[in-house]
């Protein structure tokens, strides 16, 4: 009745490594003071910095190449590899394609280039949204590569974000997990009884999953909200940890911010 | 279903050993041999392996060495046409029925598998309401499944896959979340079905009662096989593999055939 197999061991060496909590598959993790940094601190300067690139007039090619080395510095220091970060601005792709069909539509004049007639303003356009949107894209991608998630929730709840936004946000954070679970869970099952999705026909199955999924993360959601009454939750998530910011945190986050602002006041000067 | 001159065993496992793609090792070389129309329980405590196990006996994932045959066809994740065959012949019925019924109606969700396998018309029909008449279910099929009792939506969820014709039922947990009668009536609904059966399950009285033959998996591998009532009766193996038989429960007093 007792067996004792003989056990085969696999060579796992090539496994990759899986994220950390959850929500957190964007943070990458390092020792530098970038990533030091109190997640409300850094948020406010990104979002300065990026207002600052957005306020620079559109033909100061100098002010934007010096703001991409900017962020570059940033990503450096924080120790981030680059082509992880450059993997991650791909999501900009569907503004690029906008961009790029602006020189067709502009006003007048136009210049010849290739056979093709294009709009000037057009063009100065396309490179205003493609050099605003890049920089904008690669600080956003460099916050969330050295914060972790849930700090940057707390971060945006100190610097006044409404707490039930926050609460909300944070919820989905930690529940996103559960129902990416309840999905595959829901697909392996599909395609045990020999389906997959391939094509047009098949909407309808997905599309009846999907209604399947929001009544069970609906149902989930009372109750979740049940045991959180049930434990005497009132509206309000009080926070324990509270991480203390220094006025040296601030000048040195704000840096990034007040050299951007400096660079825009000489563009708009000089232009 | 099949050509019954087939005598290859239902579920054939042979060194089977995988690794998820973090790295972590799951199975160490399982070895399990099921004959046609064998009732088996797979125990063993959690984390020992068993839902991974049940993953690849339809292909879910894909083995790092070794092999799979179902009826004597071999589970090839690179080949989709087996997999197809391979799906239809194992019929998983997962824990959550939620998982797993997710159609408007009772009836659309039975008929799911089989439209999958190319079945339609007048045979579509007829093993939908047969599959709901063996589970009982057959008076239900127009109801949404979520308006159905826990005890009920299990059921449904066995006919789902009882639709297929599988060659061998895989239930991960049948019991679980079941009050007694549900668990009664669902065991005999087991019992009446002309099929082989492998049970993933915690609950040793519900083996000790459903399946003549329970394996033990554990760590990996398959440490033990033999007569349940053996293996529920010998305590050292039981206390080796996190295995307890529920409070005042002895399986030396009831009576097996």
């Amino acid at each position: 009745m007792k067996l004792s197999p003989e056990r085969v061991i696999l060579d796992t060496n090539n496994a990759h490594e899986h994220g950390h909590g959850v929500g957190d598959h964007l943070y990458v993790h390092r020792h530098s003071f970038v990533h030091d940094l109190p997640a409300q601190v850094k948020t406010v300067a990104a979002i300065v910095f990026i207002f600052m690139v957005v306020l620079t007039p559109v033909r100061a090619v100098g002010a934007f190449a010096i703001y991409l080395g900017l962020v570059f510095v940033v990503v450096k220091i924080a120790d981030i590899p680059f082509p992880l970060v450059l993997k991650r601005m791909l999501i900009e792709i569907p503004f690029v394609i906008f961009a790029v069909l602006m020189p067709f539509f502009g006003p007048e004049p136009r210049v010849e280039f290739l056979g093709l007639s294009l709009s000037q303003e057009g063009l100065w356009a396309a490179f205003g949204i493609l050099a605003k949107g890049t920089i904008g894209v690669a600080t956003s991608i460099t916050l969330a590569a050295t914060t972790r998630a849930r700090d940057l929730l707390q971060g945006l709840e100190k610097i006044g974000v409404p707490d039930l936004l926050v609460q909300i946000a944070s919820f989905m954070l930690r529940y996103s997990a559960v129902v990416t679970d309840d999905l595959s869970r829901m697909k392996v099952a599909r395609e045990s009884r020999g389906f997959s999705a391939s094509g047009i026909k098949h909407w309808k199955v997905l599309a009846n999953s999907a209604g399947a999924l929001f009544i069970r993360s609906y149902e989930r959601g009372e109750r979740v909200h049940l045991a959180m009454l049930s434990r005497g939750y009132n509206g309000t998530i009080i926070d324990l940890y509270q991480p203390t910011v220094t006025t040296r945190d601030w000048w040195t986050a704000m840096a990034l911010p007040i050299i951007a602002a400096s660079i825009m006041v000489v563009a708009w000067i000089t232009l | 279903m099949d050509n019954a001159l087939n005598t290859s065993p239902s579920l054939d496992v042979a060194g089977l050993a995988y690794a998820y793609p973090d790295g972590n090792q799951a199975l160490y070389g399982v070895n399990l041999q099921i004959q046609r129309g064998e009732r088996v329980a797979l125990l063993g405590p959690n984390g020992a392996g068993k839902t991974t196990l049940v993953m690849h006996l339809n292909g879910i994932l894909a083995a790092g060495l070794g092999t799979v045959h179902v009826g004597g066809l071999a589970v090839d994740t690179e080949d989709k046409d087996a997999v197809r065959e391979i799906r239809r012949r194992v019929g998983i019925v997962f824990q959550d029925p939620d998982d797993q019924l997710f159609m408007p109606t009772v009836r659309e969700d039975v008929a799911f598998g089989p439209i999958n396998m190319g079945v339609t018309g007048t045979e579509l029909d007829a093993q939908v309401m047969e599959a709901l008449e063996l589970v009982g279910m057959a008076e239900y099929a127009d109801r949404p499944p979520h308006h159905l009792s826990f005890g009920q939506r299990r059921r449904v969820a066995v006919a789902t896959v009882l639709a297929m014709k599988p060659e061998i039922l895989v239930l991960d947990e049948p019991s679980s979340n079941l009050d007694p009668a549900s668990r009664r009536e669902l065991a005999d609904i087991l019992r009446g079905l002309d099929i082989t059966l492998l049970m993933v399950t915690h609950d040793l009285p519900y083996a000790l009662e459903l399946c003549a033959r329970s394996v033990i998996l554990s760590q990996g591998t398959i440490v033990a096989d033999g007569k349940t009532i053996d293996i529920l009766c010998n305590e050292s193996l039981m206390a080796e593999n996190r295995l307890e038989l529920p409070f005042g429960f002895d399986p030396k007093s009831t009576l097996v055939n």
